[in-house]
């Protein structure tokens, strides 16, 4: 009797550790952590300064390849982070959004200045030279490419869809896509927030 | 003998029937048209889904406006964790169904000739490859929308 009680307790004690152990992943969005490597670059930021990573410490991240004359899918991507951020309230301030324009002949700061405000204050334009842009899109295994540019000049840009999401240290945690929705998005930024 | 009277009212009953019967025929008919504004001068993308209430399919092969130097027809598709586009020529609303350009998948590419401001209503001329045309007017809303 008293084996079988042992055994009950153990068993419970298992089922407590697991549920916890799971409720901390219990992500809506793919985890990368240790599969990536933590945030790293070098980059020019919207005002035309030189930013690091670490300058973004402290703050939860996002990270997605785009390009400004993008009109369909950069829009609609930075939209929908921007309504996960709405559904954080006050919580959104611990969030930057780095849109990183893999475009940077047409992209200069001041461009992405202007295309990143028109999101909310939580997205950060930056780019930078093909060599720095190459290193960072190799760091993260994806890739970009130019068209041919038609009669106007006008190319287009084929980009990543990923949104890689790094906690305030910079450790890459999630890979998040438009296609997960605003729900799961701010319910895993919230969770990243408040540190779990 | 039928009252004299009476005969302006049979004709304008017929017009009246007339004039319907020709809103019947308007081959495609259109809902929730609208652009996505972005800063600046940079090109726009517009959504709107077509009803196309014949028995025959129906090909777009351009769009123009007053409002825009050129517009495109694009493609975005998601492969292998790309997202490309691609330029078209023609997209088929088929027989009595419908066609979305829709945002992430077929839109307009739409090439702005003047500012525009969250809430103009703007004009799209849809060519068809039968000659005919319709015009449907588009919203501009914000880029968050």
């Amino acid at each position: 009797m008293k084996q079988v009680a042992q055994l009950a307790a153990v068993l419970a004690l298992a089922l407590f550790v697991t549920a916890c152990g799971n409720n901390r992943q219990k992500w809506q969005t793919q985890s990368i952590a240790g599969i990536m490597p933590d945030l790293q670059f070098t980059l020019t930021d919207e005002n035309g300064n030189v930013v690091h990573a670490d300058d973004y410490r402290g703050k939860v991240k996002l990270m997605y390849f785009g390009y400004t004359h993008c009109p369909d899918i950069c829009p609609l991507t930075l939209a929908t982070i921007g309504r996960a951020l709405k559904q954080l309230g006050n919580e959104a301030d611990g969030v930057r959004v780095l849109f990183v324009s893999v475009d940077p002949k047409r992209d200069p700061p001041q461009q992405l200045k202007q295309y990143t405000n028109a999101f909310g204050p939580q997205f950060v334009g930056l780019t930078g030279t093909q060599d720095q842009l190459h290193a960072l899109s190799k760091r993260y295994r994806v890739a970009y490419g130019y068209e041919k540019p038609d009669t106007n000049g006008d190319y287009i840009v084929n980009h990543s869809s990923a949104i890689f999401v790094f906690n305030d240290d910079g450790n890459a945690k999630l890979l998040m896509s438009r296609t997960d929705g605003t729900d799961a998005m701010a319910h895993d930024l919230r969770q990243l927030i408040q540190g779990s | 003998m039928p009252d004299r009277r009476i005969l302006p009212a049979i004709a304008a009953a017929f017009l009246l029937l007339c004039t319907a019967a020709a809103f019947a025929a308007s081959p495609v008919t259109a809902s929730g048209a609208w652009i996505r504004l972005l800063p600046g001068d940079l090109p726009l993308a517009g959504y709107v889904t077509l009803h196309n209430r014949t028995r025959h399919e129906l090909r777009v092969v351009g769009a123009t406006s007053r409002d825009f130097d050129h517009i495109e027809m694009h493609h975005s598709m998601h492969m292998s964790g790309m997202e490309k586009m691609t330029p078209v020529k023609a997209v088929t609303v088929p027989a009595g169904s419908t066609f979305q350009f829709a945002p992430g998948g077929y839109h307009l590419m739409m090439w702005r000739k003047h500012d525009l401001k969250i809430g103009n209503q703007v004009p799209v001329t849809l060519q068809f490859a039968n000659g005919s045309r319709t015009t449907i007017t588009f919203i501009v809303k914000g880029p968050t929308q």
